[in-house]
């Protein structure tokens, strides 16, 4: 459907903003593209738009190539951050807009403006301005607009960043609802991690102009491929260390700065004396593990707990790191800790996961 | 939690010593609302000062004539009972002769036969010679039959149109200086009428003022609407040189952009000789562009370019590049964008922006004095023409109250189409 062909852009000449970008994404496919500010997502997003040019490179839509197609003529939806929603015009004025400019008559237009204020849930609101409108009810209106005119690829651009969290929660999964129930194809920014692992397909995850990593939300926790998405995706503990070897079974041994020895899953480092970073989820750790082949155990000093119902969240200082977490379950048979106390921590080999060291 | 009393009337709330709520209120912020006031008390009495009180005198001044009753105080009193056919009776010839002689030997400014000559050749012009040379005679007069000797002495006093206007005049207040104002005046039967071709200035000058005025404000529209927006929508070092360059004639005197102008337009300026320097004109053929409406209009239009660019400006920089965006991402072309998307949301500023000019330019003064000619003259020259030279103030007044009016007006309909509460003046 969409296709990224070696693009990349520059808005001064003399940096990159986007570096050699190659992206498929599939008909109806929900795809999120996942970063920090000035990673180059939006960047990417009004190239396909038409709204930036590329600098280099060729995108195509259905198989065209579309850098020298206007935005009007390339029948992509869009929803924009702040909605866009035209002040000066109704709700409906608003919704007939992209109907009016294809010409279709007036009967048709009020037909299919109603029909879309069903699908979102707002039948009554067509005489109000936007003004009048909720955040939340200004949202739908404008996913309405993107949707109206049945384009077969929509763009959203953060649109529930304005939104407070609870409707933000109950808009994702009315987005994601549309999203199926149409079979639109959807294009998706955001720097929130959560909302992307909730609604998309496949989540690319932007940095420095490159994408880091494309995959599927549940690849992208547990199998972050560099140091960045594992830090960027969800909650990590670090240890750095020096690798001794790889070993066949793609377990590394790690020396780490602390002097202990550790094994690790080799994912971003191959060669014997690189630096590398060790990844391990809070919630793969286990206090005072049992034993079994591939366990990996460290001591480490309980620094500070923090109750939090479900489960302790319980910091502590392991080989040397501080900031090590370790979600303790709070459930019957769990660990009673203090704050000072020193157990051993561990986790299963495979569960941490020795990546490039970008500090180094 | 209001108690409410047996008949369903809720108590006014009291605080808990029982004095009345907003008793208590007022007196709380008594001392800040005197502190406000007293903040405000300079601006006040000066507004009073220079603002009210000049308008209410102009006001007045236009409808307020005392010369009549002043120089012939008994004949004033008398006169009104004349029913206006045939001549006056003679008793009342008889106090005009005395009060005649009288206003003779005054020489106080405003009571003597000068200035009734004066305010009498206002109303019919070429008669001031009657009076000045009647005056000098009548203290000869010294008994009746007055009427007979008057008449003798200048056959015009037989002439009903002069007494019609005397009687006129032995009025305080009158509203011939708006009748001379907009071309009209009494004819010699008292009727309203249309002055003589020769003598309609005023109504022509003041349409061509409202004429020249709605143009000069289109021309700065057209011009300013794409500055403006350039200048809200380019980067900010872009935009901030190029809104110096708006600005710094802004700076500049007045005299000095309007003297330039001149340099600029006349026959041996610089337009000229470079015109006939690329040969697109020949030598004689040189263009007349100042000392005319054309000098006028150039030069007004520079000069009050600011005030339409600033208000367009600070509404375009409310609005933001998305809108633009996502009319285009919806299907329409840059052209229909703009006609539906970006043009509805400038007409505040439009608003702002053409009734700030406009209002500007039919009050204008100087520039249409110095590049204007005689052809270039607006209604405010008239104004100051009368002020200045002719000194009949108070038709000037009269004229200046028109143009008041006139701003009103514009200012009532701007105020029903668009709201002056929508007005955005940056």
């Amino acid at each position: 459907m969409v296709r990224f062909q070696n693009v990349q852009k520059s808005y001064d000449g003399e940096t990159l903003v986007v570096k050699d970008l190659n992206l498929d994404i599939a008909t109806g496919e929900f795809v999120t593209m996942l970063g920090p500010s000035g990673s180059g997502k939006t960047t990417t997003l009004m190239m396909l738009a038409g709204f930036e040019p590329a600098t280099h490179g060729e995108i195509y839509l259905n198989g065209n190539p579309i850098n020298n197609v206007p935005p009007h003529k390339r029948g992509i939806g869009m929803v924009f951050q702040n909605y866009a929603l035209f002040p000066h015009m109704s709700v409906a004025e608003n919704l007939a807009f992209p109907l009016a400019v294809r010409g279709q008559s007036k009967s048709e237009q009020e037909d299919r403006v109603k029909k879309v204020l069903e699908m979102v849930e707002l039948p009554e609101f067509g005489g109000r301005r936007p003004a009048q409108l909720s955040g939340g009810q200004q949202q739908r209106v404008a996913v309405a607009r993107a949707l109206v005119f049945e384009p077969d690829l929509v763009l959203m651009d953060e649109p529930l960043g304005a939104l407070d969290k609870q409707l933000r929660e109950q808009m994702q999964y009315e987005i994601k609802h549309i999203h199926e129930s149409l079979g639109v194809t959807v294009v998706y920014v955001t720097h929130d991690q959560s909302e992307a692992l909730t609604m998309s397909d496949r989540v690319a995850v932007f940095e420095d102009g490159i994408i880091q990593q494309l995959s599927s939300p549940e690849e992208l926790y547990e199998r972050p491929e560099n140091s960045f998405v594992a830090q960027f995706i969800g909650e990590n503990n670090k240890l750095r260390g020096t690798v001794l070897e790889v070993g066949r079974d793609k377990l590394a041994t790690v020396k780490l700065d602390s002097g202990d020895m550790v094994k690790a899953l080799a994912v971003g480092v191959g060669a014997k004396g690189e630096r590398t970073l060790l990844s391990v989820r809070p919630e793969r750790v286990a206090i005072e593990p049992k034993k079994t082949r591939n366990t990996v155990t460290l001591t480490g000093k309980v620094e500070e707990l923090i109750y939090l119902g479900d489960h302790i969240r319980t910091r502590m200082s392991v080989a040397g790191h501080t900031d090590f977490i370790v979600k303790v379950p709070n459930n019957a048979e769990h660990h009673e800790l203090s704050e000072g106390q020193t157990t051993t921590v561990g986790w299963q080999a495979e569960d941490c996961r020795a990546l490039d060291d970008m500090a180094a | 939690m209001t108690d409410v009393t047996a008949s369903g009337v809720p108590e006014a709330i009291t605080t808990s010593d029982g004095v009345p709520l907003k008793v208590s209120l007022a007196r709380a912020t008594r001392r800040q609302r005197m502190q406000a006031l007293l903040l405000v008390l300079p601006l006040l009495l000066f507004l009073l000062v220079a603002f009210v009180l000049p308008i209410g005198e102009m006001l007045f001044r236009s409808v307020y004539s005392p010369i009549g009753p002043n120089v012939l105080p008994n004949f004033s009193k008398v006169i009104h009972e004349w029913d206006g056919e045939d001549l006056p009776p003679e008793a009342v010839f008889e106090v005009f002769v005395k009060d005649m002689t009288e206003a003779k030997k005054s020489n106080e400014i405003g009571k003597t036969v000068g200035n009734l000559a004066t305010r009498v050749n206002y109303e019919i012009p070429g008669s001031r010679g009657l009076f000045t040379k009647s005056a000098r005679k009548v203290k000869n007069i010294t008994e009746g039959p007055y009427k007979e000797a008057l008449i003798a002495l200048d056959k015009r006093w037989e002439n009903q149109h002069i007494w019609r206007t005397l009687q006129r005049i032995s009025s305080n207040y009158t509203a011939s200086f708006y009748l001379a104002a907009t071309d009209r005046k009494y004819n010699e039967d008292n009727e309203i009428v249309r002055a003589d071709p020769l003598y309609q200035i005023y109504l022509p000058i003041l349409g061509k003022t409202l004429w020249l005025s709605a143009l000069i404000t289109f021309i700065c529209l057209l011009i300013a609407y794409p500055v403006s927006y350039l200048l809200a929508t380019l980067p900010l070092r872009t935009s901030n040189l190029l809104m110096i360059m708006v600005l710094l004639p802004f700076w500049t005197s007045l005299l000095v952009r309007t003297t330039a102008w001149i340099a600029m337009l006349q026959t041996e300026g610089i337009v000229n000789n470079i015109l006939v320097f690329t040969r697109v004109i020949s030598e004689e053929s040189r263009i007349q562009m100042i000392y005319n409406q054309t000098g006028t209009i150039v030069a007004m239009v520079h000069i009050l370019l600011p005030f339409m660019i600033l208000p367009l400006y600070s509404v375009m920089k409310t609005i933001p590049p998305y809108y633009m965006r996502a009319a285009r991402s919806l299907g329409a072309t840059g052209t229909y964008s703009f006609i539906k998307v970006y043009f509805p949301q400038t007409i505040p500023g439009i608003a702002a922006g053409t009734l700030l000019v406009f209002i500007l330019a039919i009050g204008y003064y100087i520039t249409p004095a110095l590049v204007g000619g005689s052809d270039g003259l607006l209604i405010s020259n008239l104004i100051a023409d009368h002020i200045k030279k002719t000194l009949n103030w108070s038709l000037g007044s009269a004229l200046g109250a028109i143009l008041l009016a006139i701003v009103l007006i514009f200012y009532w309909i701007y105020n029903k189409l668009v709201g002056v509460d929508n007005l955005k003046f940056g």
